[in-house]
């Protein structure tokens, strides 16, 4: 314990770690400010918010769940390969020889499962609360476009492991896209704005008139690269809201804890 | 008001208590007026000054590069040349194929069903019109059944069970000069616009 007071005392510790432990008001408020990982939270946290009756935690649940994803997922792209010829294969290889590859698979599997069911239970708690009204209406605007990025980064990973069952998902999936109003080449107003099975909507979503291996890497790159991008930042805005309309809501008894 | 004292040329300062500083020049250069405003006699909607039109060139051109980056990056999501099987193909000689039967022969590769009658040739492309899978041909209940959502549809193409909400469609065949029979995709007959009766949606053939 003397070696690690010393330890305290070093510029080396001390250049990292700006405050120490000490209890006071002023110093607990100063470690969660001075701290890039912990700035996003507040400082101080109503009663009320520790109440898991009221909010679920189902927002933390989920921010919880997209970490993990996002970790999983990077170790599963040191296997993967994103072509026609190898998916298929290195998914089968990572689920039979690679070890902890079944680990790692099925945990960014249920995850993302359960992403999008405590995505949905989140946004149903904030409705039953009525947490959506004034102040808070933008960020529940920010709380959908969140959701339809959830369901599409969902989507996105569900053609990967590139076998009959992600196939024709995804043929099903995108063949809605053909219905497109204006963008799609079977929607209404597509064929007059010049909509053909070649340049609509649903032919970017693919990279060609039917799912084959641009679909695959079109997906790949949306799914491990852009989405989660997009997510992010929309993440970032959602979080910086909830502190900035108010805190976390509660119960109206509580509002001034 | 500040800036405008600073325009008219001040006379000199007399020397500071040290003096010990030469003066450069007695008498300052006459000052040109500054151009950051327009002329007040200027009548033009364009009344501009200097700074203006420099801030929004630069906002135009910025402006211009965003568009232009935007649009090029949307056009290269649209691929040029596409690694597709070509629409096109010659499916063997009309007396290979066995009267009544439904030909699987080009469905895995085509996505076609071959069909002939007594009359003729019709060539069926086997995507479901519900969603698009790929149905299959049924040849003890004589029928397409959907796996996905058990849509069914008749010999002739025509829909009669299930979510499909239109019959399946027939793709061109016709015979090329070497007397196989051709079929292109790529040029489809629906049968809910009255197409089924042009030429090249059916193909008539008594050999």
């Amino acid at each position: 314990m003397a070696l690690m007071e010393k330890f305290r005392k070093t510029e080396f510790y001390k250049s990292i770690f700006r405050h120490s432990y000490q209890d006071t008001q002023r110093n607990r408020a100063l470690q969660i400010v001075d701290n890039v990982f912990l700035h996003l939270h507040p400082v101080r946290v109503p009663r009320h918010a520790t109440n898991i009756g009221f909010t679920w935690g189902m927002g933390g649940i989920t921010f919880l769940l997209f970490l993990v994803l996002t970790i999983t997922g990077v170790i599963l792209m040191f296997y993967y390969r994103p072509t026609a010829q190898y998916a298929y294969e290195d998914m089968k290889y990572l689920m039979n020889d690679v070890p902890f590859g079944p680990l790692m698979r099925n945990m960014h599997r249920w995850a993302a499962h359960a992403m999008v069911l405590t995505v949905m239970l989140h946004m149903f708690r904030v409705f039953l609360t009525g947490s959506y009204k004034p102040p808070r209406q933008f960020n529940w605007v920010v709380g959908v476009i969140l959701l339809v990025l959830t369901l599409l980064l969902s989507f996105s990973g569900y053609l990967l492991p590139w076998d009959q069952l992600a196939i024709w998902a995804v043929t099903v999936g995108t063949n809605m896209a053909r219905a497109t109003p204006l963008l799609g080449h079977e929607g209404p107003f597509g064929p007059e704005l010049g909509m053909r099975i070649n340049n609509d909507v649903r032919f970017v979503l693919l990279g060609g008139t039917e799912v084959g291996p641009p679909t695959l890497l079109r997906f790949y790159v949306g799914h491990c690269i852009f989405l989660p991008l997009i997510a992010v930042i929309f993440m970032a805005v959602h979080f910086w809201r909830v502190r900035k309309d108010g805190g976390i809501s509660g119960p109206e008894s509580k509002k001034n804890f | 008001m500040a800036d405008e004292t600073i325009d008219t040329p001040q006379p000199d300062a007399p020397a500071a208590a040290g003096g010990s500083t030469p003066k450069i020049s007695p008498t300052p250069l006459p000052r040109k007026p500054k151009q950051d405003r327009p002329p007040e006699q200027d009548p033009g909607i364009w009344r501009m000054n200097r700074r203006n039109l420099l801030s929004v060139a630069g906002w135009m051109g910025f402006l211009g590069f965003i568009v232009v980056s935007t649009v090029g990056a949307l056009r290269y999501m649209f691929p040029r040349v596409l690694f597709e099987p070509p629409t096109k193909f010659k499916a063997g000689f009309p007396q290979d194929y066995v009267v009544g039967e439904v030909s699987e022969k080009f469905k895995d590769e085509k996505r076609v069903w071959i069909v002939r009658e007594k009359d003729g040739f019709y060539a069926l492309i086997a995507i479901c019109t519900h969603l698009g899978c790929t149905p299959r041909w049924l040849p003890g209940d004589n029928k397409f059944k959907c796996p996905c959502h058990g849509s069914g549809f008749y010999k002739t193409g025509v829909n009669f069970e299930g979510p499909a909400p239109r019959p399946l469609e027939r793709a061109m065949i016709s015979l090329a000069d070497d007397g196989q029979l051709e079929i292109d995709r790529s040029i489809k007959f629906l049968y809910e616009k009255n197409e089924w009766g042009r030429p090249g949606s059916f193909l008539p053939f008594t050999g």
